[in-house]
């Protein structure tokens, strides 16, 4: 950029090399696969094939697209939902009275129980049209995604360092500038992260999103996920080998080429005063430097987003000094908290009358009832992964090599959608005739318990080497040293993937409780399973009060078991 | 009139409190003035807490004050003024932006164009000795570096005034000391972009060696004590015995009692919660300064700057040390000094329980807050207290940060004079272990 450079070299630099050549191939190829699709959104649905998933795996290249677009068009509009909701609950003292427990709620209320009846709403939208469908599977997906993501951009912001902050003001940065230049900055690290673990997070829901039942009607969009449905009720073991395959080839392609340099380029943006040392750059992020075409493309999004993120905008917001007293405000505030009351009043009454037409006491004590058997599977659960997962993350993390190889393959685990794995542990219940009740129990925790995995690994990889030095040197060991050392030092870590874990369970409940294989249909007794029958009846009101039921379940295990034990472990058990 | 056009900016009558819940407000600053002509150097000198941020806020425009009023040449300032740029301790660099884009930042928020920009962030950066280190990402950089990169950010849009506030506090001394050599060589030689600096400091040292003017805060509220003219030429020498007199004498003027509010046990006027105790004045810290204090070479009696040198301590820090001493009546300082007492004298030749026995009956009689919990404690029936109680109230007569620095360190004092013990996780005081 320097003026110095001879205009000769300035030309042989422009000339393309190997890599753009490998670099235009993949552009092109993904922009006519994309349009491939996007053709096949608009058809009306009763289109011969428009509808219809066949099990011949020539097809799953193009089913794996699809649902991969559909994932894709899915987390643009969690980006979306999160860039609006984040802001305004960050930003507005006001708003965010509101949007933070609602966001609070909306994260732990199990949205698969709700598929059904955002189906309908999105078949009304675009009548006749295949496009109804893809959004009612897209805004399934969506409400897995969205809601940590938002959450995260809320934390970031409110936690800004105070001196970047005045030093923003104080070089008169307008609010879009610091907007840009500080809070989203500081924020992308969280949000990568969170970006990741909703992508994983929404493989679960794809499977279920993309084929579903109205009442008598039953729709498959051609995917991935309706090509495992379809597997399933067919007893085509082959099939589902063949689509976790598929599935296995996307998540990889995604995370080698999305990402991994992704992660690598946000590790700019942590906030850190120390350098510390960083794991080499991953492939394709030193494709993309080295390309030059790409490169040179880059750069030039690079400079105009940053020069749109450097305009002058100021959207009439004060800039002036903080005040300290507020004062007139007080007059809005009440305003506002009537509104709210009469809302909140409005919604009560309408819940409550909606409530005592449909559904008697019974039905809540037998909600009740069905929630407490499933709160006994999740804390089983939670024990025996706990049990098994601490100990080997504890010994892989001790060993730096080892954790090294771990923490991607349990990553990768996380990512991996577990309703593919039923099949297998149907076909062996129905060998061996086993209860459900007992044997249908891990189902839910299969998926979930990696991020027990992966946070044991990170925690124990941190744990300071002098005080196990120590602990060596003072002849701790056995029980003791789990005990007075390692459990202590890795309890922060234990408690966030243990919260991810049995959150993920819950959600999980309504898939697992129920498992079928062709005709054999596995019932478990348990809300999950409540819940499932319900949607299958098309019975809304009984399927609000069993996703009512089991939020709270959520909501309250959550207050009073693992909040308390974070803040405990952050109080007296962070090392600093 | 003459005045008003010629300075730069003019403080009047400023007042900063913060309002509690009770009648009472927090004062940090009360009745502060001043004014900064075009060409000098002003330190605000004071212990942490006095408020000389504060103000150095509501100069900037960060801050409005809560009463008074702020002129920036001649027109009441409202938000951050134009033409005022600022160097932080902590140096606030952006960490996802390089040298080049953290200097230019200033400029782009004045929507100044990309070249322009390019050109000036350059000049800036080669003025402040950063060269090649354009493209570098501060967690690159090392501290002083780092703060070299916050001062050409500063100096890259040629404010009329600059705000440094303890620029060199997070540095070690030798980096300091060059940082601080290279802005005045800058300032002596007119290359600094600059009319005027404003710079807030607790070393003495420091403002002797760089400033003007020095105006000296009192705490608690927050008020300018008194203020000095340094009439040496630059480059100054520390060494010089007119340089020493200097900072012997603003040692002294620190040091000095408030002339109001002699302590009288007997009468006791204020509210046993009224008085902050200094924070991080460990047990430890005692008896290290009255052993020290003790000995070789000082036999009971000290000169504090000469104290502080010796023991590598900035005024900030063994000033806080020497007032605890004085409250605890284990040494008594008077105009730069510090006298070991016969109490003091006895608790340095004691063992440790004697020490304790010592220390113990020094907080019963000196500290009214120790006084007050331990009789509390004595009251109840189970002998547990809640400390929450008592923050709340101390809290009526300081800030939140204060009142916790307060609890914080009676909780110290207190445990190892054994007169009561602490449970964190309930926050309760009890007689728990106490003999």
């Amino acid at each position: 950029m320097t003026a110095t450079t001879l205009p000769s070299l300035a030309i042989a630099r422009r000339l393309p090399n190997l890599w753009d050549l490998v670099a235009v191939v993949v552009v092109f190829g993904a922009l006519i696969g994309g349009l491939h699709v996007a053709q096949g959104t608009l058809v009306p649905i009763d289109t011969p094939g428009a509808t219809e998933v066949s099990l011949d795996p020539s097809h799953l290249p193009e089913y794996a697209v699809r649902t991969t677009l559909r994932m894709f068009a899915a987390l643009f509009a969690s980006l979306l939902f999160t860039f609006t909701y984040g802001t305004a609950a960050a930003k507005s003292r006001r708003l965010g009275l509101v949007l933070v427990p609602v966001l609070d709620i909306l994260q732990s209320v199990p949205i698969l129980g709700f598929l059904t009846f955002t189906v309908v709403f999105f078949m009304r939208l675009f009548p006749g049209n295949v496009l109804g469908l893809e959004f009612a599977a897209i805004f399934a997906i969506f409400t897995s995604q969205a809601w940590n993501m938002a959450f995260s951009l809320y934390q970031s912001l409110r936690t800004v360092p105070a001196d970047l902050a005045e030093a923003s003001v104080s070089f008169h940065l307008t609010a879009w500038q610091r907007f840009w230049r500080l809070e989203v900055p500081f924020a992308v690290p969280g949000l990568v992260w969170n970006t990741m673990m909703s992508m994983s997070g929404g493989w679960f829901f794809v499977v279920a999103s993309e084929a579903v039942s109205v009442g008598d009607n039953t729709w498959k969009l051609p995917g991935i996920g309706s090509y495992v449905a379809m597997a399933l009720e067919q007893r085509d073991i082959a099939a589902v080998l063949y689509a976790i395959l598929a599935m296995l080839v996307v998540i990889l392609l995604y995370d080698q080429l999305l990402f991994r340099p992704l992660v690598a380029w946000s590790a700019r943006f942590r906030f850190e005063t120390t350098a510390s040392s960083t794991a080499s750059d991953p492939w394709m992020l030193r494709l993309l430097r080295r390309t030059r075409l790409l490169a040179l493309g880059g750069h030039t999004v690079g400079r105009t987003l940053s020069a749109v993120g450097g305009m002058r905008l100021s959207f009439g917001l004060p800039r002036s000094a903080t005040r300290l007293s507020p004062g007139k405000s007080r007059a809005v505030d009440v305003l506002c908290l009537v509104v709210l009351a009469l809302a909140v009043g409005w919604a009560v009454w309408r819940l409550t009358s909606f409530a005592a037409t449909e559904l008697t006491w019974a039905d809540l004590g037998q909600a009740l009832l069905l929630g407490l058997i499933t709160l006994v599977r999740v804390a089983v659960l939670m024990v025996l992964a706990s049990l098994i997962w601490v100990p080997i993350g504890v010994w892989l993390g001790l060993r730096p090599v080892w954790a090294r190889r771990a923490q991607p393959v349990a990553q990768f685990l996380a990512a991996f959608p577990a309703n593919l794995l039923f099949p297998p542990f149907v076909l062996f219940i129905v060998h061996f005739q086993l209860d459900p009740d007992i044997w249908l129990t891990p189902l839910m925790v299969l998926g979930t318990q990696w991020y027990i995995l992966f946070n044991v690994v990170a925690g124990a990889a941190a744990f300071p080497g002098d005080l196990r030095e120590a602990a060596t040197n003072f002849r701790i060991g056995g029980l003791l040293w789990w005990r007075k050392v390692m459990v202590p030092g890795i309890f922060t870590y234990y408690v966030t993937g243990a919260i991810t874990a049995s959150g993920g369970s819950w959600n999980a409940a309504i898939v697992a409780e129920v498992a079928s294989w062709g005709d054999t249909k596995l019932t478990a007794h348990g809300l999950g399973a409540y819940i499932a029958a319900a949607t299958d009846k098309g019975d809304m009101p009984r399927v609000v009060l069993g996703v009512a039921v089991m939020s709270a379940f959520v909501i309250l295990f959550n207050r009073l078991l693992w909040h308390p034990l974070y803040a405990y472990a952050q109080r007296r058990l962070t090392l600093t | 009139m003459d005045a008003a056009v010629e300075s730069l900016v003019r403080v009047s009558h400023c007042r900063q409190a913060y309002h509690k819940e009770a009648n009472t407000d927090l004062v940090v600053l009360d009745d502060v003035n001043l004014s900064l002509r075009e060409g000098e150097i002003v330190a605000l000198l004071g212990r942490s807490g006095s408020g000389k941020s504060t103000l150095l806020r509501i100069v900037s425009g960060l801050l409005r004050p809560t009463a008074g009023e702020v002129l920036w040449r001649g027109r009441r300032l409202d938000g951050p003024a134009d033409g005022v740029a600022m160097v932080f301790q902590s140096f606030a660099l952006f960490p996802w932006l390089t040298v080049q884009e953290n200097v230019e930042l200033g400029l782009e928020a004045r929507g100044v164009a990309r070249a322009e920009r390019e050109r000036r962030a350059e000049g800036a950066i080669d003025l402040i000795g950063l060269g090649g280190f354009e493209s570098a990402y501060p967690k690159e950089l090392s501290g002083g570096m780092r703060q070299r990169v916050g001062l050409a950010r500063a100096l890259v849009v040629h404010p009329d005034l600059l705000l440094m506030d303890e620029p060199f506090s997070a540095l070690d001394v030798l980096t300091a000391e060059t940082l601080r050599t290279d802005l005045i060589d800058l300032w002596s030689d007119g290359r600094l972009p600059v009319k005027s600096v404003l710079m807030v400091t607790h070393n003495i040292e420091e403002a002797v060696l760089m400033c003007d003017r020095i105006l000296v805060f009192s705490s608690n509220p927050g008020r300018v004590a008194s203020e000095l003219t340094v009439p040496f030429p630059h480059p100054r020498n520390r060494l010089n015995p007119e340089f020493r007199q200097m900072v012997d004498d603003i040692y002294a003027l620190m040091t000095r009692r408030p002339k109001p509010e002699p302590r009288a046990l007997t009468a006791e006027p204020v509210s046993p919660m009224a008085t902050a105790l200094p924070s991080r004045v460990g047990t430890n810290l005692i008896s290290g300064l009255l052993e020290t204090l003790a000995g070789e070479p000082y036999h009971g009696r000290a000169d504090l700057p000469a104290l502080a040198g010796a023991l590598q301590y900035e005024a900030d820090e063994l000033l806080p040390l020497a007032e605890a001493l004085q409250m605890l009546q284990l040494a008594v300082t008077e105009e730069g000094d510090i006298q070991i007492t016969e109490t003091g004298r006895r608790f340095v030749e004691a063992e440790t329980d004697e020490r304790k026995r010592i220390f113990a009956e020094a907080l019963r009689t000196h500290v009214p807050l120790v006084r007050m919990i331990r009789q509390v404690l004595d009251e109840r029936w189970n002998h547990r207290a809640s400390a929450v109680r008592f923050r709340e109230e101390l809290e009526d007569h300081m800030s939140p940060d204060y009142a916790d620095d307060t609890l914080r360190t009676v909780i110290g004092w207190g445990r190892y004079a054994e007169l009561f013990s602490y449970d964190e996780e309930a926050e309760q005081f009890s007689l728990e272990d106490i003999a």
